[in-house]
């Protein structure tokens, strides 16, 4: 007998002597582990009686082997046992499971894979996801077969893919499309992230629940690897494979009576390997206490049925929950409105106002009308209302009503955890999560609902837990896991429940607004956002800063309070509101399409109101919108882009000696104008990998060898592919451990990624060969050697050193004039931005994050907010050499604590960061870049990117910071 | 060029601290800092290793640096903040101690994000670096060439206890017995500091040799797990969840590559940049000078092992420096760098072909030099079963326990095959 225990399910499997399957079966276990394997057990006892050689396997079964005695077989092992036996023609196999994707190899070297501690969910990411499109697994899948596009999701994280899907579906992409872009997601994260390198090929075998239940899944795996017909094997008893390896393994075991086995696993100790956090409520009578003091901060209501008379609407759209209200002029509550998306905002929307009106029987009159959120543009244009308003503005708006004396607001929503500074009477800083860290409150519910409860009587659950469990404070992937290993350890849902909202606070205290202690946050703090409806995460959050908070009444709808205030306050002439009868005729259509009219080729999406009126979304610039882009020639990125391109583009005269690549990321963005220089001169036709794309990436993924590696780094594979598709005679790629010195800093290494990819590229793509892939180890600063290593690298074509070094000294040329071209464009722009009064914001990062696949545009985004955008590399010379904390031993770096510098004394300046999910480094500059801006009184704002694709949040930020700075000037005048 | 100064006030150490400061070191080499508090003591530095390793030690970490900060920083902090907060120590009179190299990782920044972590609560407490690249100048240990080689020493003869205790603890018939003959070895070797005579270093070391020769070994064989990585991940237990202890309890060997290595690893560093880039000639020819000595103690001691015939011998570093050659180039210098291949290659090479490679999460150097290298580790050792391993606060025991477990069901399949 072989039992399965997985993250989710209990599979068993009984073979005969002879080695014949007679019974197998797969069962949801719902945390309770131990009562669904006894469960089975009785089965297997019913049917068979007798005795068994027992084996147990999966990832929840080893604490249970550990705890009853019985023989353990690592899933893995267990898979390919079964294999051999099952299946001995096969070539490799694929098995996702609930938490864990493995691959195993088989010809050709047996090795055996699975997914890092990074990469969580594959099963339950796809539970979560459907959980995400409010409809069960199997009409996910059902969907799945009738899309039409595949939208890119960011594959490496399901939080990071959450966050990819969530605008697409406030956009109001079909469900379809989304399904199955879900489903090629996890596809790709498989084949890059476990195969790295290694071709799947021949015949494969296909394992495990998911596999075996979605077919839209097995569709997008056979499409992707090109398998033929009979080169995929999807097996009958694939769910219960490892159950079967498991029995398999079991002939090494002693047989023993089914009752023994029953009495070993119903004697298995509980574990005892969990730490406890603090109880919430010690009484009943405290909590009564805690329940008073926060209903002091109620509005009041008023009653629209009787109602007649001005009132003020307030929408806010958020990524999981659509939020209405409406107000009096004297700020009472007339109706309001919280409901889930459930991937429809907009029906959600016109659907609710025209039950409001219906409500106000004509009563009524929408003097003013403002909406906010993620679907703020989208709901805008749909009801037409007087503002669309960022929602940090809105939220602080509404904060401000309860407590004019605020300094500190945290709004923890579903997605995003939001917190913001205010001093003297405006948003001093803002402080958004990161990826990584979002989700926490829709983490909560899907939870609630996976344990087969609501929201609400999960929370009261929590309340009087008598020992919270401690369940660390990251991701929600990792969240998951610790969520696991505690049930696996016998905590209670009580005490889950407890730990989860402890978790969720510890999280916003520590990671998002990153306090040393509770009294950065200020004396006057209001706390909002719908997971703080939850009456264990206020509590804990309160026992977290040790200080009494003020929650209102409204904690859910503080947005949309706000909101309604905002238009309230700003309201000049008549509202545009659509009326009643105008809400009657409306409809839409929605259709996805490709923009087409730049190289960024942008998924935009396409709704038409019955109206007749266009509204586009998805587009990154103006141009998506059918509009001319403002300010495209006070936009540093986009000069640099075209002009980097320009220094580039040289054919030698005559017959080339050669052609040589060069691929496009990482420090060639820096140094591509002084290798083309150098290669130019010497006689050589020079390529360029092609520009980054996503479609570059996937070309690579499969050579990709560490998935926590940054983008830039990932791209980098593509490239790679693409100029030894394009015939090259050689790629040339240097590996630097020292950058080129700029004598401002006490070293100038390149960062370990930047200086030694090379190697990994050449350990990992099998195609590169010491013939064609160039790579010698040189630092710049010393010229004579590093011509000395290069004449020694290119011995083939026999330069002379005296040529090498003329061909150098060319490149050192071309390279100081185009960076001499880059500072006198960054000067033009200051100069008009200053004489037009216009806000200019330093966009600051590493060279490479010029790359439109890195930056994801944001430069556009800055330009189409009236911004003139700079970069840290043409101004760092106008800023002081500086003496840091840190240690500043990085080029690049040094550069961005010199902008820094820069940006402090110039008025309408200001920096914003770019940050590469995955950089090491930057958790070291951005404290540094952060500590100088703030000593000068500047904002510092952040901005994270990845593969992730989803401008909506990078927007708020520098939204909100815009609006900070309008604030800050006001004062002054 | 105008300097502007952004640096803030922070507390220094200075020389006279000696006589009234305790001086805090994280427990990051078990065997090593043993015998160094010891060597320390006797040169009047009031040295204590801290074994604090409970959840808030990393909780304490959680809080005090930024998210993304490789994880032995994390440990580090967490181990001094939770130290500090207990009330065992005069904060007036305590420093904490870490070492830096310099390099291109950021590892080398440690020292100012510890003295970040601790400035909000214990803003008396002065960080002293030890580093022998002239970092820190105003508040770092000054070390003596008489406690220099004291030093080394104590670091031969760490590498000589951890390397023989891996061999016998498995094995031994009384349990208890390898860890009696590990406090007998640190004594002898601490005895030899106080009363003279630790400068005979083959004397030392076959002595040290002789404590584990004594106890009694059951002939079996076991399979003999690597353990490479990261410099703190791969030897502090609180680090890699004491996986030196989860080997032992899966009926393993653990083989724990020296020490010393790594040390040589920096010292070579400065002679092949002078070799492939001309840079710091000078610097290099004493390093050279310096290298040579080390290694001809190594090559020694290397020989005592052999002729003593009871254990495996340790690696050879110029042999360690021609398994690099095979797989990347010694220009990859930054964090563990080259070493970290080449300790996986002459683990195979020798016998050794199951390995745990530990790495902080998203460790940068080691994304090229551990993960990156598996492949053409895979070409050259068919055979080596190797399983990367990130260890991050977050990162649960199960998940990395089942990781490890799987490669070792690889090992045991493959050990049958071999062996048949």
């Amino acid at each position: 007998m072989g039992i399965d225990v997985g993250s989710t399910t209990v599979k068993a499997a009984v073979i005969d002597g002879s080695g014949n399957l007679i019974y197998s079966s797969y069962v949801r276990h719902f945390a309770k582990v131990k009562e669904t394997v006894l469960a089975e057990l009785s089965v297997i006892k019913e049917k068979f009686g007798g005795e068994y050689a027992v084996s147990i396997t999966g990832s929840a079964g080893l604490g249970l082997s550990e705890r009853s005695g019985l023989n353990f077989v690592q899933e893995v092992q267990a898979a390919f046992i079964a294999i051999k036996k099952l299946y001995p023609d096969a070539d490799a196999a694929i098995e996702l499971g609930g938490e864990d994707a493995k691959i195993i190899f088989i010809t050709g070297g047996v090795e055996q894979r699975m997914n890092g501690s990074c990469a969580g969910g594959t099963g339950a990411f796809i539970d979560q996801m459907a959980t995400l499109l409010n409809i069960s697994v199997e009409e996910m899948d059902e969907i799945s077969l009738d899309a039409q596009k595949i939208y890119p999701i960011a594959s490496r994280c399901g939080v990071f893919a959450k966050s990819d899907i969530q605008p697409l579906l406030n956009q109001g992409a079909k469900k379809s499309d989304i399904a199955a872009s879900i489903f090629q997601a996890v596809v790709d994260q498989t084949v890059s992230g476990l195969a790295q390198g290694r071709k799947i090929k021949g015949k494969v075998l296909f394992l495990g629940g998911p596999l075996y239940f979605l077919k839209g899944l097995r569709r997008a795996f056979v499409n992707t690897l090109g398998l033929s017909g009979d080169g995929a094997v999807f097996p009958e008893n694939a769910p219960c494979f490892m159950a079967i390896g498991a029995a398999y393994n079991s002939s090494v075991v002693t047989p023993e009576s089914i009752d023994c086995i029953i009495s070993k696993i119903s004697g298995a100790k509980e574990g005892g390997e969990i730490t406890l956090g603090r109880r919430l409520f010690v009484s009943r009578e405290e909590y009564a206490e805690f329940v008073k003091r926060h209903r002091a901060t109620d509005l009041q209501f008023a009653d629209i049925s009787a109602y007649s008379g001005d009132c003020y609407l307030g929408i806010d759209s958020g990524s999981t929950t659509t939020k209405l209200m409406l107000i009096t002029p004297d700020c009472k509550i007339l109706w309001s409105h919280y409901q889930s998306n459930n991937g429809q905002p907009l029906d959600i929307v016109v659907k609710k106002i025209k039950e409001l009106y219906a409500l106000g029987g004509g009563r009524l009159k929408i003097r003013g009308s403002a909406v906010t959120g993620y679907g703020e543009d989208l709901i805008k244009s749909a009801i037409k209302a007087d503002f669309g308003i960022v929602e940090t503005v809105a939220h602080f708006k509404a904060a401000v009503h309860f407590n004019p004396k605020v300094d500190f607001i945290i709004d923890i929503g579903g997605q995003d955890i939001k917190c913001f500074k205010i001093k003297n009477g405006a948003i001093d800083g803002i402080m958004l999560n990161e990826a990584c860290s979002s989700g926490c409150g829709s983490f909560i519910q899907t939870f609630a609902r996976a344990m087969g409860m609501e929201i609400d009587k999960f929370a009261e659950k929590g309340l009087f837990a008598q020992n919270p469990v401690e369940l660390g404070s990251r991701c929600t992937v990792f969240m998951n896991s610790a969520v696991k290993q505690a049930q696996k350890e016998g905590a209670s849902v009580d005490d889950i429940s407890a730990g989860l909202s402890a978790s969720i606070v510890k999280n916003a205290i520590y990671k998002v607004i990153r306090a040393k202690s509770a009294d950065e946050l200020g004396e006057n703090i209001v706390v909002q956002g719908g997971t703080f409806l939850n009456d264990a995460v206020l509590r804990s959050f309160e026992q977290e800063t040790g200080k009494n908070v003020i929650r209102p009444g409204i904690a859910g709808l503080m947005g949309a309070f706000g909101a309604a205030l905002f238009a309230m306050e700003n309201i000049g002439g008549e509202s545009t509101t659509a009326t009643a009868e105008e809400l009657e005729s409306f409809g839409y259509t929605s259709r996805g399409a490709n923009c087409g009219r730049c190289t960024s080729n942008c998924n935009i999406n396409v709704i038409g109101f019955s109206d007749g009126r266009r509204f586009i979304s998805g587009n990154k610039c103006e141009r998506g919108a059918g509009m001319k882009p403002l300010l495209e020639d006070m936009d540093i990125y986009a000069y640099k882009q075209s002009k980097l391109y320009e220094c580039v583009t040289d054919m030698p005269a005559g017959k080339p000696k050669g052609r040589v690549g060069l691929p496009m990321q990482l420090g060639m963005f820096e140094q591509a104008p002084l290798w083309a220089g150098f290669f130019g001169t010497l006689g050589f036709e020079v390529v360029l990998s092609e520009k980054s794309s996503r479609q570059l990436y996937f070309k690579g993924q499969h050579t990709v060898a560490s998935d926590t590696a940054c983008y830039p780094a990932k791209l980098m594979h593509g490239h790679i592919e693409s100029l030894l598709d394009a015939g090259v005679d050689f790629i040339f790629m240097p590996c630097e451990t020292y950058n080129i010195d700029e004598h401002c800093s006490v070293n100038h290494y390149n960062c370990p990624v930047v200086a030694y990819y090379p190697e990994l590229l050449r350990a990992n793509n099998g195609r590169l060969t010491g013939d064609n892939f160039i790579s010698p180890y040189i630092d710049l600063n010393m010229r004579k050697s590093a011509a000395k290593t290069l004449a020694a690298a290119l011995s083939r074509y026999k330069f002379k050193k005296s040529e090498i070094l003329k061909a150098l000294d060319a490149g050192f040329a071309r390279l100081d004039g185009y960076r001499a071209a880059v500072r006198a464009k960054a000067d033009e722009i200051l100069g008009r931005a200053e004489a037009e009064n216009r806000q200019a914001v330093v966009l600051a990062g590493r060279p490479y994050h010029l790359d439109p696949e890195i930056n994801h545009g944001i430069n556009k985004l800055l330009t189409s907010l009236g911004v003139a955008v700079l970069s840290e590399d043409s101004v760092f010379e106008k800023g002081d050499a500086v003496k840091v904390d840190v240690l500043n031993q990085w080029t690049y770096h040094a550069r961005l604590y010199r902008a820094a510098d820069f940006v402090s004394r110039r008025k309408n300046v200001n920096l914003v960061q770019l940050v590469s999910f995955g950089c090491g480094l930057d958790a070291i500059t951005t404290d540094e870049v952060r500590a100088i801006l703030e000593r000068n009184g500047k904002l510092y704002t952040q901005i994270k990117i990845d593969e992730i694709n989803n401008l909506g949040v990078v927007k708020i930020r520098l939204r909100s910071m815009l609006a900070a700075i309008e604030e800050g000037a006001k004062d002054e005048r | 060029m105008s300097v502007k100064d952004y640096t803030t006030a922070y507390p220094k150490w200075n020389a006279e601290m000696k006589a009234t400061h305790k001086i805090l070191v994280p427990d990051m080499l078990p065997y090593h800092f043993a015998i160094i508090e010891r060597v320390m003591r006797l040169h009047g530095y009031d040295l204590e290793i801290l074994k604090n390793k409970t959840r808030t030690v990393i909780d304490e970490g959680l809080k005090h640096v930024h998210n993304d900060t490789c994880y032995p920083c994390l440990c580090v902090v967490g181990q001094y903040i939770d130290a500090l907060k207990s009330g065992k120590y005069d904060l007036k009179k305590t420093a904490v101690l870490i070492t830096q190299t310099g390099g291109g990782c950021r590892a080398s920044n440690y020292t100012p994000l510890i003295r970040k972590a601790l400035k909000e609560e214990f803003p008396e407490v002065p960080v002293v670096s030890i580093n022998f690249s002239g970092l820190e100048k105003d508040s770092s240990l000054k070390i003596g060439a008489k406690l220099f080689l004291k030093l080394a020493y104590a670091i031969l003869y760490g590498d000589t206890v951890m390397w023989c205790y891996n061999q016998t603890k498995p094995y031994e018939v009384t349990a208890g017995d390898a860890d009696a003959a590990r406090e007998r070895a640190v004594n002898l070797i601490a005895d030899k500091f106080e009363k003279g005579g630790y400068a005979k270093y083959k004397k030392v070391n076959r002595e040290i040799i002789a404590e584990f020769a004594r106890v009694e070994r059951r002939r079996e064989k076991k399979v003999k797990v690597g353990i490479v990585g990261e410099i703190y991940v791969k030897y502090s237990g609180l680090g890699n969840n004491e996986l030196e202890k989860f080997l032992l309890s899966e009926n393993c060997e653990p083989v724990v590559p020296a020490l010393l290595d790594f040390i040589l690893y920096c010292i070579i560093n400065v002679v092949n940049d002078a070799k492939l880039y001309g840079r710091g000639k000078g610097t290099a020819f004493i390093y050279k000078f310096v290298y040579r000595l080390v290694r001809r103690m190594q090559k020694n001691v290397i020989k005592i092992f052999g002729r003593e015939g009871s254990f495996e011998p340790l690696h050879d570093f110029e042999h360690l420096r021609s398994c690099a050659d095979k797989v990347i180039n010694q220009g990859v210098k930054m964090g563990e760098g080259w070493l970290i291949p080449a300790e996986m290659a002459a683990l195979a090479e020798s016998g050794v072909l199951n390995v745990v490679c530990a790495q902080p999460f998203g460790c940068l150097p080691n994304h090229i030099a551990g993960k990156g290298t598996v492949r053409t580790l895979k070409k050259l050792y068919p055979d080596e079963n190797i399983v990367a391993v990130d260890y991050d606060p977050s990162a649960t025991k199960v998940n990395q326990e089942n990781r490890i477990k799987l490669m070792l069901a690889t090992a045991r399949e493959n050990n049958g095959r071999i062996n048949n």
